[in-house]
């Protein structure tokens, strides 16, 4: 496989994937902050 | 009350099942090999960016606000534009009548997989003679003499049933609970595939023709339409799905990340799907010396290359049987998982003005669409009015609607207004540069497309015979026609439910 060819496949598939993964990890630590914040709710409640 | 996604994972699986299909699978590698291979990925990320991403965010924030589907988005507009939401939900169930016939070769291959494992037909190895055997062969369009095919004839009925069968049940019971298993299945199962496919002998010969970037034709503006159309369809953007979904978030639900993570996740599926098939056709003009262009560049790529890519996994027969039992099976899965999608949508906007039981609703629907399927069994239907019918809906009325679509819901909703919806829960906001986008960038080349499309449709047809010409009217400005004639006339019957009467 030439340079180029390698090139165009990490950065496209580099951005597409790492894309991917980067919005799936924020999406889980945001839900685990909202289900910390709602423990800690609770606890205040009680 | 109105249903609502009972978490989130179970949405992002729907709506990832709904963008991912059998277009994924076949489109996006030959679109690339077909465009200047790399060169082809730069317009496809711009695409990304300047109209899926900003057009997903939009259609989910819009079916929040305004809790219901196309028909009830365009009515709330105006009361006239209702029209428009119409036509868009019945591009789904066109699509679905001819889509459903591809998943079920998806249903025949899984039977013959199994056939395969207990050594009754070994196939996999070579799979040309029996998709000549389920998809026959016929002259032209209006060559009805050629007969049907009984295999995908039976198939659709076991897929329209299923489709009823899930849609029936409702967003969670059903399709939130169906996406929720196969979804990652499908995913895991094509990154193992993928990875075997780029271990074969050959497989830098097909990843050198995908990836292979060719600058000079950067500057080719059919390159950016295709990249556009390709982006734009696969993500079944612009036919009422995304805003009927959207429709059945929680209030407080996020909107922005999980609009990046579909496109994000539709868009991977497309690059395990190109990586997927170009080793295997690699690993073909290695062994057998043809070339890349001899399998053709429809849906018969994916399903020849895929059964001998699943061959090459084992030497053990029934090793490869089960395998490409599992395999067909989330092919079947994907396939289902987009048309319940579809179903769903036009069901939404349905529910929103007529008052009906979502049971007697789905079973008419399907009724219908089991008949608008088996014409495309026959083996004109399948070998071409198919095709005919796909670029007029697919290519036309779908960029057409989206067009329409942003638009009217830019500047009449405002887009200042949405992106306050959009941000209000989500994980994180997007800025004023989105307004900017679906103002003006999107819309631009929208037009683009569509106008380019609707040329290339005319002058295309002066090339063709009288037989290409009839077929081309009858079945592509004709299904346009009966689009537009049904959508007319369920804008001017009565509404009937009290949230469309408010």
């Amino acid at each position: 496989m030439s340079t180029s060819s390698m090139i165009m496949m990490l950065l496209g598939c580099g951005a597409v994937w790492g894309g991917a993964v980067i919005t799936i990890i924020i999406a889980l630590a945001a839900d685990k902050k909202n289900e910390l914040q709602k423990d800690n709710n609770n606890v205040i409640s009680h | 009350m109105r249903e609502n996604w009972q978490s989130r994972k179970g949405f992002i699986f729907a709506a990832v099942g709904a963008a991912v299909g059998l277009g994924n699978l076949w489109r996006f590698p030959f679109q690339a090999y077909k465009n200047g291979g790399g060169a082809f990925l730069l317009p496809y990320f711009v695409a990304l960016i300047t109209c899926a991403i900003p057009l997903m965010i939009m259609e989910y924030a819009y079916g929040r606000k305004i809790r219901g589907g196309s028909v009830k988005a365009f009515s709330d507009l105006k009361k006239k534009y209702e029209v428009l939401g119409w036509v868009q939900v019945m591009i789904p169930i066109i699509v679905m009548m001819y889509y459903c016939a591809i998943i079920s070769v998806s249903l025949i291959f899984m039977l013959y997989s199994l056939g395969h494992a207990f050594g009754i037909v070994n196939w996999l190895s070579n799979p040309g003679p029996i998709m000549g055997m389920v998809a026959g062969s016929a002259q032209n369009a209006l060559d009805f003499g050629a007969g049907i095919s009984f295999y995908i004839l039976i198939a659709v009925i076991f897929v329209w049933i299923a489709n009823w069968i899930i849609v029936k049940k409702g967003i969670s019971g059903g399709i939130e609970k169906i996406s929720n298993i196969f979804t990652p299945m499908l995913m895991v199962l094509m990154i193992i595939f993928m990875i075997n496919a780029v271990r074969l002998n050959g497989a830098s010969i097909g990843l050198e023709a995908l990836f292979k970037p060719d600058f000079s034709k950067i500057l080719n503006p059919s390159i950016w339409v295709s990249a556009y159309a390709q982006v734009f369809f696969s993500t079944t953007l612009a036919v009422g799905v995304m805003i009927a979904y959207g429709s059945y978030l929680h209030e407080k639900a996020d909107v922005v990340n999980s609009s990046f993570i579909t496109v994000l996740g539709n868009a991977s599926f497309d690059l395990i799907a190109g990586i997927l098939v170009f080793s295997t056709l690699g690993y073909l003009v290695n062994t057998m010396g043809v070339e890349f262009t001899a399998f053709g560049t429809g849906a018969g790529v994916a399903f020849i290359a895929f059964p001998i890519a699943i061959s090459t996994m084992s030497s053990n027969v029934v090793v490869q049987g089960l395998l490409g039992f599992l395999f067909f099976f989330c092919l079947f899965i994907a396939g289902l998982t987009s048309s319940i999608s579809m179903l769903e949508s036009f069901a939404t906007a349905a529910f929103d003005k007529f008052n009906i039981s979502r049971e007697k609703l789905i079973s008419i629907i399907s009724v219908v669409g089991f008949v608008g399927s088996a014409c495309f069994a026959s083996y004109a239907g399948f070998n071409y009015i198919l095709d005919i019918v796909d670029a007029y809906v697919g290519n036309i009325v779908i960029a057409g609607c989206g067009l329409i679509e942003v638009i009217l819901i830019s500047y009449i909703y405002g887009t200042e207004e949405l992106r306050q919806e959009a941000n209000k829960y989500s994980d994180f906001k997007v800025g004023k540069w989105w307004d900017y986008l679906l103002k003006y960038v999107t819309p631009l080349l929208l037009g683009a497309v569509v106008v380019t499309n609707l040329f290339n449709l005319i002058t295309g047809l002066s090339k063709q015979d009288t037989t290409g010409i009839i077929s081309n009217i009858v079945f592509g400005w004709g299904t346009v026609l009966i689009m537009i004639g049904a959508s007319v006339l369920f804008y001017k019957r009565k509404g009937t439910t009290n949230t469309y009467q408010q």
